[in-house]
Formats: C-alpha cells, sequence, structure tokens
C-alpha cells in the first residue's frame, strides 16, 4: 500500500498516511485530486478505480471516506478488507466509532493504524492481538504518567 | 525555585491541548486561517519552554495542523527533542510527529541516527515498537546502512511484537539500502518458520514485495512456499504467497503445472471472494506463461471464466468490476472462452457505474472481429448519441476508434462504413478528441487507396457544412476534422465531383475563425485545388473559367494575408503572389496548368513514426562530435534543430521531388525487404489481412457497392453508418449463398464418390471478404532501419537496485557495517533478552582524562577508528581540521546551594543529553545475578551546573525486589543532590519494587562544580531479594562516570546569533587535527552531534559550524573542516 487517507464528506482530511517518501507539496497535490475525484464518485459505483499508475481503492462509512492507494499487482478485495478491519478497530476501541472520535484523538487513530499496518504492509492480522497491543501501550503511558505524578507527591513528602 | 515551578504550572494550565484546539478550529469556521497562525504563533512560544510535557503537547498540536496542511518543516528539531523523551507518552508523539512530517530532505534528520538506535535497543518492547512504526515512514538511505545491522538483531528478538515489526521494516530498509539484503536475507529466510504466525506472515509478505521485483532470485524459495501454501489456513497469508507463485511462474515452467492443482482447488473451496480472486489471477497468468504447453488447461480456463460470470453477474459493483477485469486478462491468451460471454459484456455497457461501462469497453476491444465489429460499433454509436457527461463520451469514441484501428484495421470490411462512423462522430460538440477523428481519416484516406473517392466526397461534404466551423473556438475540439478534410479534398482533388464547389468552400471568409494552423492548410490545398481545376479547364479549354477561378484567388485569398498568425500569412503571400503571376500569363493566353500541378506532382507515402530512430548511423560518423568548436558564448545551437525537425513531423509530410527518386525508392525498398526477410531479429509489420485476400486466388471478389452518397450526405446530422450494416449484412449473405452453392458442388462431386458426414458450413472470420479492394500501404522505413529498439528499462526504478543473487554465499565484504569497537573487551555479559544491551557492555570504559579538550579529541579519534566501514574505503586520506573554539563566560558560575530538588528525578528532559557510549546513551553501570543497571547522564539547562543520572534497573532474578537504596560517594566537584536533612553518608531509597523480569527507571539529580573535570564517583546499591525461600539483603557496586561532555546540553543556535558570538572576542580559542578518519563528512557532524551534544549551526561543502552549551551556560563554538 502506497498511503491511506481518511477525509470526510465534506473533503476535509481526517487521518493521513504515506508509506513512500513523497514530499510535502506531492502529498497536498494528490490529497486534493483524490478527494476531488472520491467525492464526485456516485454512491452506486464500485470502490475501485485507476488514478495515475495506481490503483485507488475507497470505501465509505458514515460520514468518512478511506482512501488506500495500492500497486498495479495488488489485490483490491483484500485493500477493502484491510480498510474494513481498521474501521472495526476503531470501532472496538473507541465503541461505535464516529468522526469526531477520530478528529478529537487523531493520534490514537495513527496509533491503531500503526500497530495494524507497518510500511504499508499487514503486520497483524489478528484483531485481538491488535487491540491488546494498543491497551498495553496505554497502560504504559499512563503508567508513566501516574509515575510522574507520585513522583510530585514524593516531592512533596520531604 | 519554586516560585519558578509553579508558574510553570500555572503556564500550562491555559495551554491549550489538542481537543481545545481541534475546538478552537470548528468554532472559528469563517477566520480558520487567522485563527490557526494565531495557535502556530502560540505553539511557538510553547516550543521555547524547556516543560518536555509542554513541548509534547506543542508538537501534538502540530501533528494536527501539519495534516491540515500547514507547514511544521520548522519545528523539526523539536520533534527530535519530544522523541527522545524518556516517557512512552511523549516519546510516542514525537514518533508520530516525525513519522507525519519527516522525509528524505529532512535536514536533522541525520540527528535521530542513535536516538532510534537507543529506542530500538530499549528494554521497552513498546520503545522499540514506537521506533521501528516510526522509522519505517521516514527511514533515508543514511538511516537504513546505520540501523540495518541493529534491525537486524531485533528479527531474533524473543518477542514476536518486536520480530514482526523488524521483519516488515526490513523491506524499507532494502530499498534504501540494497547492500543489506544479500548479510540480512538468510535470517529473513529463518523468518518464514517462524513459530509466531505473525511473524510468520511478516516474513512471508517481505519476501513477497521483494519476489515481486525480481523475481529470478527467489525461486530457489518455491517449494518451501508450496508448503506454506498447502499447509497455513490464514488467508492473508495465502493471498501474499499465491501472488508471489504469480511473479515466479512465469520464469519457471514447471512450477506452474504443479500449481494448477492445489489453486484450483482453492477456487472450488474458498469462500473468500479475495481469495477467489487472486486464486483466478494467478491461474491466468499461470495459464499465460504455460500458453500452449499443455492440452488439459481448457478446464481450468473454463473454471476461471465460469467463476468470473458469477463475479459479474454479482450484484456487488467491486465484484462485477473486478471480474471484468480478471476477465480482459484471460482475454488476451483465450479469446474465444471470453467471447462466448458477449451478451454479459454488453449488458455492462449499459450499467449505472460509470468505471464499469469502461472495463466493459476495454473487454469488447478484445472481443471484436470481423464478424461482429459493426454490430459492436453500432451499440457503442448509440451509447455515444445517449452518454451524459463528455469524459465518457469521449472516453467512448477513443475506444471507437480504437476498436476499428487496431492492429492495422484487420476487422474492418469495409471502410466506407469506417469512414461514415468518423463523419458521424464529427457531430459530437465540445469533444476534446477532434483531432483524433482528423488522424484516423487521414490515416485512412492516404493508406487505402481504394477509398480515396468515397473519402474525398464526404470530406468535401464536411467543409461544406457549417456546423464544424462554429466549433472553432476550443482547441482540440472537433473543427479540428477540417485539417484534415482540407487537407484530403486538396492531395486527392483529381477525385472530386465538384471542385469549384469545394474551392469556393474553403474560401469563406468564416474560414479565418478557426484556428491558425488549420488555416494553414486550408492555404496550402486550396492552391492543390486551384491547380487541379485549372487544369480542367485548361484541358477543356475553357479559358474564361479559368481566368474566373484565378480571380477568384485573387479576390479571397487577401483575408488570410491579413491573418495574425504567421504561417498562414507567409502561406498566403506566397501563393497570392503566385496567382496573380499566373493571372499576368492568363492574360497573355499562355497555359500555365501544366507548371501549376508540377508544383504538386508526386505521391505521399505515411512514414513509420519509428524511421528517423531506425537509420542506422554510418560508420565513422560520430555524432556526438564537434564539427566545429562551440562559441564561447552559450548559445544552444544545438536544441533548434531538432525542434524544426519536430514540427515538421507535426505537419503532413511534404512531397517527394521527382519520379527519378521514385524508382531509385522501389529499388531500395525491394533490396530491404529482402534484408528484412532474411533477418530474424526484424519483426515484420503483420501483412494486413485485406491484402492476403488480394492475393488469395479462389475468393471471390464482390464488386463495391455503389450508394448514392449525394442522399445522406447533403444532410448533415443524419446517421447512415446504419446503412452499411444493413448492406454488408446483405453482401455476406450473398457470398455465404455463392459459397454455399459452390460447397453444395463440390459435395454433390464427392458424394458421388463416398459419403461424408456432413459438417455445418459455419462462417469463420476468415470467410468474409472485404468489400473494398483495400491496400493498405505499409509504412515507410528508412534502409537498413535497425533491429526493433529493446524495452528500455526504467533506470530509475527503486527496485531494480533489489536485483540482487540470493543464494551466493556471503562474501565478507557484504557484512552490514556494524558498530566495532577497537579493543572489545572478551567478557561478555550473559544477557540474551537485549543484545544490544550486550553490546554496550563490551565498551572500553575510558580512562580518566584531565583536560576536556585532551580527552574530546581523543574520543573522536577513537569513533572515527571504530566507525571504519567497508563503504567508505576511498575516503581514506582523509584529514581532519577541528578548531575548537572555547569561551567560558566571564561571570563566574554560582555554586547551587538549594538541596530541595534532592532524590528528586527531574521530570523535564528538555534537551535531553546522551553520555558518551556511542551506540545508546544508555550504558552498562553494574551487574549481577539479581539486577542490571544501565544509566544516561543528561544534563539540565535551567537547572544550572545539574545532572539528571537515569538509571535503569532490571531484575534479572525470579525474586522480587524491594527496599532499593542507592549510596554514592560525593566528591568535590559532583554532589548528588540528597532529601533534606538526610546526611552525605545515607542512602537514597529507589522509589519503586521490581517484581521479576521487570525494569524501571529512576532519576537522580547531581550538582556539578567544574564543568572542565571528568569524574567518576564510587556507588552502592543495596536492596533485599525476596523470594518463597525467604529474603535476603543483596549489594552491588558501581561506578558512575560523567564525561566532560556529559556537562553539554545539545541547544540550537541560529547562524547570526552564532556570528555575533564569535565577533564578540569574548572566546578563547585553540585547534587540534586528527587524521584517519574515514566516514563520510556527513556521519561525522552526525556523531559530534550525538556524542558530544552539538547542533550544526551551518554546513558549507566541507565545512561545518557547530554549536553546544554547557550546563552552566558556557558557549562552546566548533569549527570542523575537511
Amino acid at each position: 500500500m502506497q498511503f491511506m487517507l481518511l477525509f470526510s464528506r465534506q473533503g476535509k482530511l481526517r487521518l493521513q498516511k504515506w508509506y513512500v517518501p513523497l514530499s510535502d507539496k506531492e502529498k497536498k497535490k494528490i490529497t486534493r485530486e483524490l478527494v476531488q475525484t472520491v467525492l464526485a464518485r456516485k454512491p452506486k459505483m464500485c470502490s475501485f478505480l485507476e488514478w495515475r499508475d495506481l490503483k485507488i481503492v475507497y470505501k465509505r462509512y458514515a460520514s468518512l471516506y478511506f482512501c488506500c492507494a495500492i500497486e498495479d499487482q495488488d489485490n483490491e478485495l483484500i485493500t477493502l478488507e484491510i480498510i474494513h478491519r481498521y474501521v472495526e478497530l476503531l470501532d472496538k476501541y473507541f465503541g461505535s466509532v464516529c468522526e469526531l472520535d477520530i478528529i478529537f484523538n487523531f493520534e490514537k487513530a495513527y496509533f491503531i493504524l500503526d500497530e495494524f499496518l507497518l510500511g504499508g504492509e499487514v503486520q497483524e492480522t489478528s484483531k485481538k492481538n491488535v487491540l491488546k497491543a494498543i491497551e498495553q501501550a496505554d497502560l504504559l503511558q499512563e503508567k508513566t504518567e501516574y509515575h510522574s505524578k507520585s513522583f510530585i507527591g514524593f516531592k512533596k513528602a520531604y | 525555585m519554586a516560585l519558578k515551578m509553579v508558574k510553570g504550572s500555572i503556564d500550562r494550565m491555559f495551554d491549550k491541548n489538542l481537543q481545545d484546539l481541534v475546538r478552537g478550529i470548528r468554532n472559528h469556521k469563517e477566520d480558520e486561517a487567522k485563527y490557526i497562525s494565531q495557535c502556530i504563533d502560540e505553539i511557538k512560544q510553547e516550543l521555547k519552554q524547556d516543560n518536555i510535557a509542554v513541548k509534547a503537547n506543542a508538537v501534538c498540536k502540530l501533528t494536527y495542523l501539519q495534516m491540515l496542511g500547514y507547514d511544521i518543516s520548522w519545528a523539526a528539531f523539536n520533534i527530535i527533542e519530544v522523541m527522545s523523551a524518556s516517557k512512552f507518552t511523549f516519546k510516542r508523539i514525537g514518533y508520530l510527529a516525525a513519522s507525519q512530517s519527516f522525509h528524505e530532505g529532512t535536514d536533522v534528520i541525520m540527528l535521530t541516527t542513535n536516538q532510534i538506535r537507543k529506542d530500538l535497543s530499549s528494554p521497552s518492547q513498546y520503545d522499540t515498537g514506537v521506533a521501528l512504526t516510526g522509522l519505517s515512514c521516514f527511514v533515508t538511505p543514511d538511516l537504513a546502512r546505520d540501523l540495518a545491522n541493529d534491525i537486524m538483531t531485533l528479527m531474533s528478538h524473543t518477542k514476536p511484537y518486536i520480530r514482526k515489526k523488524a521483519v516488515l521494516i526490513m523491506y524499507k530498509v532494502f530499498l534504501k539500502y540494497p547492500e543489506s539484503l544479500r548479510p540480512a536475507f538468510p535470517r529473513l529466510k529463518e523468518k518464514l518458520e517462524d513459530p509466531d504466525p505473525g511473524v510468520q506472515s511478516a516474513a512471508v509478505n517481505v519476501i513477497c514485495e521483494l519476489a515481486r521485483r525480481n523475481p529470478k532470485n527467489y525461486l530457489s524459495l518455491a517449494p518451501l512456499f508450496f508448503k506454506l501454501m498447502t499447509s497455513s489456513t490464514n488467508n492473508w497469508v495465502l493471498i501474499k504467497i499465491i501472488k508471489l507463485f504469480g511473479a515466479l511462474t512465469p520464469l519457471e515452467p514447471r512450477l506452474g503445472k504443479k500449481l494448477i492443482e492445489p489453486l484450483t482447488n482453492l477456487i472450488h473451496s474458498t469462500s473468500a471472494m479475495s481469495l477467489l480472486y487472486e486464486c483466478v489471477n494467478t491461474v491466468i497468468a499461470v495459464l499465460i506463461s504455460l500458453s500452449s504447453g499443455m492440452p488439459n488447461h481448457s478446464a481450468s480456463i473454463q473454471l476461471c471464466v465460469q467463476k468470473l460470470r458469477i463475479l459479474i453477474e454479482d450484484s456487488d459493483q467491486n465484484l462485477k468490476y473486478l471480474g471484468l477485469l480478471a476477465m480482459s486478462k484471460i482475454l488476451k491468451t483465450h479469446p474465444k472462452s471470453v467471447q462466448s460471454h458477449k451478451d454479459l459484456i454488453l449488458q455492462c455497457l449499459d450499467d449505472k457505474d460509470e468505471s464499469i461501462r469502461l472495463r466493459a469497453l476495454d473487454l469488447l476491444y478484445g472481443m471484436v472481429s470481423k464478424k461482429n465489429l459493426m454490430e459492436i460499433v453500432k451499440k457503442l454509436m448509440t451509447h455515444v448519441d445517449k452518454a451524459e457527461g463528455t469524459t465518457y463520451r469521449d472516453e467512448l469514441l477513443t475506444k471507437i476508434i480504437d476498436i476499428c484501428s487496431q492492429s492495422n484495421y484487420q476487422y474492418i470490411t469495409n471502410f466506407e462504413w469506417y469512414i461514415s462512423i468518423l463523419v458521424e462522430l464529427t457531430r459530437l460538440e465540445g469533444t476534446r478528441h477532434g483531432h483524433l477523428i482528423a488522424a484516423q481519416m487521414l490515416d485512412v484516406a492516404i493508406r487505402v487507396k481504394a477509398i480515396r473517392k468515397f473519402a474525398v466526397s464526404q470530406m468535401s461534404a464536411l467543409l461544406d457544412s457549417a456546423h464544424l466551423l462554429a466549433s472553432s473556438t476550443q482547441r482540440n475540439g472537433i473543427c479540428e476534422v477540417l485539417y484534415a478534410a482540407a487537407w484530403i479534398c486538396g492531395e486527392f482533388s483529381e477525385h472530386l465531383q465538384e471542385p469549384h464547389h469545394t474551392l469556393e468552400a474553403m474560401l469563406r471568409p468564416k474560414v479565418t475563425t478557426l484556428p491558425g494552423h488549420i488555416q494553414a492548410v486550408y492555404v496550402q490545398n486550396v492552391v492543390k485545388l486551384y491547380a487541379n481545376i485549372l487544369q480542367q479547364k485548361e484541358q477543356a479549354g475553357e479559358a474564361e473559367g479559368a481566368q474566373a477561378v484565378t480571380q477568384l484567388m485573387v479576390d479571397r485569398l487577401p483575408q488570410f494575408v491579413q491573418s495574425a498568425d504567421l504561417e498562414v500569412q507567409e502561406r498566403a503571400s506566397c501563393i497570392l503572389q503566385l496567382v496573380k503571376h499566373i493571372q499576368k500569363l492568363q492574360a497573355k493566353d499562355v497555359p500555365v496548368a501544366e507548371e501549376v500541378s508540377a508544383l504538386f506532382a508526386g505521391e505521399l507515402n505515411p512514414v513509420a513514426p519509428k524511421a528517423q530512430k531506425k537509420v542506422p548511423v554510418p560508420e565513422g560518423l560520430d555524432l556526438d562530435a564537434w564539427i566545429n568548436e562551440p562559441l564561447s558564448d552559450s548559445e544552444s545551437e544545438d536544441e533548434r534543430p531538432r525542434a524544426v525537425f519536430h514540427e515538421e513531423e507535426q505537419r503532413r509530410p511534404k512531397h517527394r521531388p521527382s519520379e527519378a527518386d521514385e524508382e531509385e525508392l522501389a529499388r531500395r525498398r525491394e533490396a530491404r525487404k529482402q534484408e528484412q526477410a532474411n533477418n530474424p531479429f526484424y519483426i515484420k509489420s503483420s501483412p494486413s489481412p485485406q491484402k492476403r485476400y488480394q492475393d488469395t486466388p479462389g475468393v471471390e471478389h464482390i464488386p463495391v457497392v455503389q450508394i448514392d452518397l449525394s442522399v445522406p450526405l447533403k444532410v448533415p446530422g443524419l446517421p447512415m453508418s446504419d446503412q452499411y450494416v444493413k448492406l454488408e449484412e446483405e453482401r455476406r449473405h450473398r457470398q455465404k449463398l455463392e459459397k454455399d452453392k459452390r460447397r453444395k458442388k463440390r459435395k454433390e462431386k464427392e458424394k458421388k464418390g463416398k459419403r461424408r458426414h456432413s459438417s455445418l458450413p459455419t462462417e469463420s472470420d476468415e470467410d468474409i471478404a472485404p468489400a473494398q479492394q483495400v491496400d493498405i500501404v505499409t509504412e515507410e522505413m528508412p534502409e537498413n532501419a535497425l533491429p526493433s529498439d529493446e524495452d528500455d528499462k526504467d533506470p530509475n526504478d527503486p527496485y531494480r537496485a533489489l536485483d540482487i543473487d540470493l543464494d551466493k554465499p556471503l562474501a565478507d565484504s557484504e557484512k552490514l557495517p556494524v558498530q566495532k569497537h577497537r579493543n572489545a573487551e572478551t567478557s561478555k555479559s550473559p544477557e540474551k533478552d537485549v543484545p544490544m544491551v550486550e553490546k554496550k557492555s563490551k565498551k572500553p570504559k575510558k580512562k580518566e582524562k584531565k583536560h576536556k579538550e585532551k580527552e574530546r579529541d581523543k574520543e573522536k579519534k577513537r569513533e572515527k577508528e571504530k566507525k571504519k566501514s567497508p563503504k567508505h574505503k576511498k575516503k581514506k586520506h582523509k584529514k581532519e581540521k577541528e578548531e575548537r573554539t572555547k569561551g567560558k563566560k566571564k561571570s563566574k558560575k554560582q555554586p547551587l546551594g538549594s538541596e530541595e530538588a534532592a532524590g528528586e528525578p527531574v521530570q523535564n528532559g528538555a534537551a535531553e543529553e546522551e553520555p558518551l557510549p556511542p551506540e545508546s546513551s544508555y550504558s552498562l553501570l553494574a551487574e549481577n545475578s539479581y539486577v542490571k543497571m544501565t544509566c544516561d547522564i543528561r544534563g539540565s539547562v535551567q537547572e544550572d551546573s545539574q545532572v539528571t543520572v537515569a538509571i535503569v534497573l532490571e531484575n534479572r532474578s525470579s525474586s522480587i525486589l524491594k527496599g532499593m537504596e542507592l549510596s554514592v560517594l560525593d566528591s568535590l566537584n559532583a554532589r548528588m543532590a540528597r532529601p533534606q536533612g538526610s546526611s552525605v553518608h545515607d542512602g537514597v531509597p529507589v522509589p519503586f519494587q521490581l517484581p521479576p523480569g521487570v525494569s524501571n527507571e529512576a532519576q537522580y539529580v547531581f550538582t556539578i562544580q567544574s564543568i572542565v573535570m571528568a569524574q567518576k564517583l564510587k556507588g552502592t546499591l543495596s536492596f533485599i531479594a525476596k523470594n518463597d525461600e525467604g529474603a535476603t539483603h543483596e549489594k552491588l557496586d558501581f561506578r558512575l562516570h560523567f564525561t566532560c561532555s556529559s556537562y553539554l546540553t545539545t541547544t540550537p543556535c541560529y547562524s547570526d546569533a552564532f556570528a555575533k558570538l564569535l565577533e564578540s572576542g569574548d572566546l578563547s580559542m585553540s585547534s587540534v587535527k586528527v587524521d584517519g578518519i574515514r566516514m563520510s563528512f556527513q556521519n561525522l557532524l552526525a556523531k559530534i552531534c550525538f556524542h558530544h551534544h552539538f547542533s550544526v549551526v551551518e554546513r558549507v561543502d566541507s565545512c561545518a559550524s557547530m554549536y553546544s552549551r554547557s550546563i552552566q551556560g558556557h558557549h562552546i563554538c566548533l569549527l570542523v573542516k575537511k
């Protein structure tokens, strides 16, 4: 996979992950172009389109479009599956996820994506394992936060 | 101090967090840009603070803004700061920001190398994980080279979580640093059989991606993958493996035969559409590669086609689309099996989804035959009529032309029909493909001699009709066809029925609204027509008529002379003079027609597009050599001839000079054909089937169907190609009847002899004879044309570098650059869990040095020697001159009296410091069977003269460690900050307990007197180890080592401030020269930055100025020259 974009029906970008090195300018250009193309498509149309030398696979969930770019030989259906899996993960993590969850916790959405895909390849096919890794990392985060708080307490004691 | 803290926390209360920012942006819909620029200013303020939590929050907000399209490259350094935070919460945010905003052009990226290395070897798997994930997004060739070995080590990590990530990221490393592929490959291969399915799947992923690009190097893995394929039940993995086989089979047909069976089984059994689709695709690929080797694979093709039909019939648009896509792949090799589903494909043309219709169109392209071409095109023409939206209509238009013109008009049996289709297409308004239609008209009229008469009549009608002129405003619009029409009418004017009428049409005032290049063609061809008319009139003896035509020309040409287009103007004025001259001659009754038509004598033949390229360079001619030495002033002379030539190509080729040349040409052509026939490498242009029919005796030639052309053509807009369909059917019917008759006769004859089983006479493609006597003029090629050009591979293909033979044994020179130590100690720590730490322990401890500068330089020397990697051999005699300018501020440093921060680990690791060991900033302090201590010394700027020592304690025993206390013997120069009221000899408690296998970090603050003194402090860790059998009191001695560069903090400095500092003259100066450095300058700088806490202020070629600050605020400027 070359990149993944999440954007709203209004064309606002909600998440972007690039697995190929591109300049910011190029990224912006691609994003603008793709958002326009995908939004212009009618709801009954199929989820695939050919774009430059890539294939675009997109799917709409509620008000959000999930859009992936894959190479010529890649499997479109498995890419749809990846998108769906990611949505499921978000759903499990946030508890019936909505666009606002992703807007306000965009870093979490990235962390989940990073546990699921690495360098554009699926790294963990088990939903359970992905969620476990995220939960543990979150726990670690809370622990260190707690830890630092306890240090403040520690200091006051003296 | 306390006040400062309180102030800090109050400030923080008013800081916006990410949620506030998002909410703010949503509330400022009208003046979003203004609001955000305000936020960015706030963020800039926050980044200036030393509190890492504030920084991390700021960086997090920046990451969000980056997504909204704001440039955050200016904060790259701050991102690195947050990345190097010790707390996971912040580190995570730092890496996220880096992975979103860093790219190869980010200059500070080289500063991250050691931070990443440190994180990779972190005892926490999540630190490692986050570093790997981040690295996968911004890995550069330099990072890949420096970290390849570390990542390779991680591939054998004890935790599958790390192994899996390490394996996947190796692919990115290979792409950036192909030299790492061979040394890493054995381990990668090993991972195919990893006990953890996630790791296994990762390894399959990586090898599949590698093999797709360069399959031949991975053939030897086929048996292993075959085993995996038959045993795996994971669809994600299966899909990858099957894809891999798809790439391998073209190289090894035996593999294909073996694959067919398991694949067809999978096709039958699987319920997952994605897997089914992959299998079908691979079976198709396999069968294509097997081509005609196997007789029994028609069953497999049938199976695929059947399954695809099910997909296409599905109500799911996605499956429909993919079904059509896969179908088009089968079509290339097995057109027959697809053609039987023509009904289905034609149905898809009516689908409401445009992308499906386009796919169906692609399929139709391959499905046409002589028999069904007219029918299919008729269907497409009706779609053209009802198509809404110009893009789809244009697509249809190009498809129609593609379908008809494919393989040299192979399927067209009636060119009159084709010309009328083209004429019908000119009714499309607002199309962008006028030039396409025009090109087709020209091509057909030039190459099919028999059609010229018909074409000319149609074209003259086009010239006559007004609707084309009306649309002349658009570029590439439909008016382009007038270009073709004018040219055809002019060039083949002898076929015109009413040349005078056409001439007048071409001289209408409205013509001047056409684009310049079309007008130019008009002007040129008007003369051809004129010449033709003159000749006719003179032959008929109508001198007056001839003069009238001349007068018409003289009257109308001036409108072109006034044209703004240079080309038109030039041609028109030239021709006007010519015509005026003719007029004079005519007045004297001199016959001129012969001479005028001599201007345009000769036949034009099409030239192959590659003809120019194929002219062989004569021996002894060097095209690159200068004929004359170029003049000193840079006039780009060499550009010009090419441009001229290009333009010539664009225009239609002009006339050939004379008859004699024609003969010569014919002779040469014959010779060339001979040569080509004998040359096995010459790819012959496929002989047109029409030609074949001509030669075939026995196939009866049906006379050209005569149509009353004037009827449909005088009324533009009336569809008439339909007539041809009917006529064609009739014609074929007649043809068939005649054939049948003959066949019957033959049969009757045969029946007399012996009885034959009667086979139904099926009308095959080959039976249809073309309506016209068609002779497609083949394109001209220069004599001695070079053999067909090879398909040049793209030299920039990033995957080419990975075309590496993996079966060759590994040579020593290929080993990955490993950080080596000059005199590695033999003692090895038994550490298994964290292999990187093991290395650190081998590092020789540095002897105490009295003078700071001496010490530093020696260190540098050592590091540089360590870094000799085989890659940098060329830079053998590089010298380094270092000038060190060190200035001390006049103000005396004040001893820090406050004891209150005692025992308190500093929370803000702002400008985090790394100690000397190059591998990681955490170095081994001491270890025994219970516990292992690693430490990291960081200076802090806001707390003058203090350094923080972070000690990671790892419990390696099966006991719980508790009651841990740390006691350190202070020296004159360095004192540990202790809790109030405790004496120098009391130990400081460690604020946590350690269950077995757990590690945690405690931080201690030390106050430093002089920053020019290296220090070693003795200390002891005492603890109670408690297990089921009881508790024992244990202790572990260690030596804390402060070097002078541990007192420095990385501080960015702007070049103007740097220049001022140098100008001030407050700095004292000394310099030193270091020999024998063999690493690249870039790396050297990175090393100095990391190990000695400098930052690069400015770098010009092989010279860099660097800056750092001591914890007591001394400025240190460093100039490094190569």
